[in-house]
């Protein structure tokens, strides 16, 4: 028995390292010098840890500039920053009101509505996105923040709905009915029964769409043209730009920076994270 | 919970205020009528009219922009004809297959490890879920440094001592396509986890008592018990991560870029350089179309299932 304990440990350690391990090669490589990573190998501690490779990879080299640009990933961080704060209110916010709609006031087609919704979270981005690029450019906010904002709105709300309607739903028939002999209308009942009732739901929300929009590529790069770079399309260019040297560290740096916002919110949320990302997995 | 309540019959008598005739007045009803335009619109325009859109241009001979001279399925003839989408097609099953067969294994194993009853479960749980939160380019710029052949892993094993060793698949052409697998299970195996300890958790203890006392041995419970029990989460877990595979995009992006060549290339990378990149608009349209249409032959049981299974809830 206590062999078999042993053995348990043993490969749950194991995994764990395996899973570990990459995150840990990121990081060491991220501080060490180039020097050392090319005698050294990708399992050897820094010997010398620094955090030139980190500045480089924020501030960009400006010894090299291309224009007034220094390349560093800072203005990228920016525009994400700029893109996923009203992308995520806006498409949590539709979601909370919409699944509410359809979840407490019956209404004909709300079951058809929402399987075609729900059928909508399974389609591939790729499929709708000509005609998307078409709309965003007659709209006039292609390649800038408002329209990279407006397509996240549209490809998030379909999984926001879900979670707020599949909420709702629980909620007890008998407390909706009160509410509505007391003579709450329909924002009343949003704002002062339901959203109240909602909020671990709403805090699931946030942070799932936090880390699909930070996440997202395919989008990034197909609308956000120059201005509206976001760090993950800013961190490929980095990585596959072939201009001189390879310098891994700052690569890895850049890695590690790009990573850190979603990274910090996993470990800050928990369990939340845990509970929402099951739910939202079929979104891409 | 019914706190609210009172609060609730102060403020929203809005209804006795505009009260006219009672024919006009406004009713909650029509204001979540209202409330559902902006998302019916999405749905209606932006999923379902696009995917005709969609359709109706990869009926047509357009390169750069949208022409409307239609051509028939001439697009579909080119597209199926064309070497390297069949690559894709090729390579969209071997890492379906890799990765979705070692998500469920790899994962259901880790579930199973970890519903053993072990101490500190909250630290490997956290641990086998981290790479979920990191995007698929994080994953491939990361996987890509791993696996460098000149300075990676097959060089810090070689200075191991282990001289022969060999792990340069990222730049075979023959072996490049394993690689996404690597990455790929390495990110989502903690979903796959986490789902499966949910199943097994809500599993009924008296079953494992009576194993007990029938003195079957726990491999056999998990075997030939507990895992028919779980089909509906292996049945889950299936879709979820079908649906990544297909829409894998970014981790080819970052990790192999496509290659060498394009022999990592997969059909939504495919799509995307020709209507993008290529100028070959009706070519990824009638791509994208065929990609959705395997999407949907997959998907279809489970929403199927989601929405029976939705129905027969509501009965009791």
């Amino acid at each position: 028995m206590r062999y078999n304990r042993l053995a348990l440990y043993g490969l749950l350690g194991l995994a764990a390292i395996m899973i570990m391990a990459p995150v840990f090669i990121m990081i060491s490589t991220s501080v060490k010098s180039m020097d050392e990573i090319r005698d050294g190998s990708i399992f050897t501690l820094p010997a010398d840890p620094s955090f030139a490779a980190w500045s480089k990879a924020w501030l960009g080299d400006c010894s090299q500039t291309l224009g007034e640009k220094c390349g560093g990933l800072s203005s990228s961080f920016m525009t994400s920053v700029q893109i996923v704060i009203p992308a995520l209110i806006l498409s949590v916010g539709l979601g909370a009101v919409t699944g509410y709609s359809l979840a407490v006031w019956k209404m004909k087609g709300a079951n058809l509505m929402f399987a075609a919704l729900l059928v909508g979270m399974f389609i591939p981005p790729q499929v709708t996105l000509y005609p998307l690029i078409i709309m965003i450019r007659e709209l006039g906010i292609f390649g800038s923040i408002p329209g990279l904002i407006l397509v996240h709105v549209i490809w998030g709300v379909a999984f926001t709905t879900m979670m707020f309607r599949n909420f709702f739903k629980t909620v007890p028939q008998d407390l909706l009915k009160a509410a509505r002999i007391d003579g709450a209308g329909f924002w009343a009942l949003f704002w002062h029964v339901m959203l109240p009732l909602s909020l671990p739901i709403l805090g699931v929300a946030m942070i799932l769409q936090f880390t699909y929009i930070w996440n997202d590529f395919l989008l990034g790069l197909t609308f956000g043209g120059r201005s509206g770079q976001p760090m993950t399309v800013a961190l490929n260019n980095l990585v596959g730009s072939q201009f001189g040297e390879k310098e891994y560290n700052v690569d890895m740096a850049a890695t590690m920076l790009t990573a850190l916002p979603t990274l910090a919110v996993y470990l800050l949320s928990g369990r939340l994270f845990v509970r929402g990302i099951a739910a939202g997995a079929v979104k891409g | 919970m019914a706190e609210p309540a009172p609060d609730v019959l102060q403020r929203s008598d809005e209804g006795k205020i505009t009260s006219k005739p009672a024919k006009k007045r406004w009713r909650p009803q029509w204001s979540a009528g209202v409330a559902l335009v902006p998302a019916m619109t999405i749905t209606i325009v932006c999923f379902y009219g696009f995917i005709i859109w969609t359709f109706v241009i990869s009926l047509t001979r357009s390169r750069l922009l949208p022409v409307y001279k239609f051509t028939g399925f001439d697009q579909y003839v080119r597209l199926f004809a064309n070497e390297r989408w069949w690559t894709a097609m090729q390579n969209l099953a071997i890492h379906g297959f890799l990765f979705i067969g070692g998500c469920v294994v790899f994962g259901y194993l880790l579930a199973i490890l970890i519903d053993r009853g072990v101490k500190a479960e909250g630290m490997f749980r956290t641990v086998f879920m981290l790479p979920l939160s990191m995007s698929f380019i994080v994953t491939g710029v990361i996987w890509q440094w791993v696996m460098n052949p000149g300075l990676g892993l097959q060089e810090a094993v070689r200075a191991l001592g282990w001289t022969g060793f060999e792990f340069n698949w990222i730049v075979r052409p023959d072996r490049s396509i394993y690689t996404l697998a690597i990455a790929g299970i390495w990110q989502q195996v903690g979903l796959c986890m986490a789902l499966f300890l949910a199943g097994l958790r809500n599993i009924d203890p008296n079953i494992w008592k009576a194993s007990r006392v029938d003195g079957i041995p726990v491999w056999r419970v998990y075997l030939h018990i507990v895992t028919p029990m779980l089909r509906t989460v292996f049945f889950t877990v299936f879709i979820l991560m079908s649906a990544i595979v297909m829409k894998a995009f970014d981790l080819v992006v970052a990790l192999t870029g496509g290659g060498p060549g394009f022999s990592s290339d997969l059909p939504a990378r495919f799509v995307v350089d020709h209507i993008l990149n290529r100028q070959e608009l009706g070519l990824g349209a009638a791509g994208a179309f065929v990609l959705l249409c395997t999407v949907i032959a997959v998907i279809s049981p489970y929403i199927y299932y989601e929405l029976k299974k939705e129905r027969s809830g509501r009965g009791h």
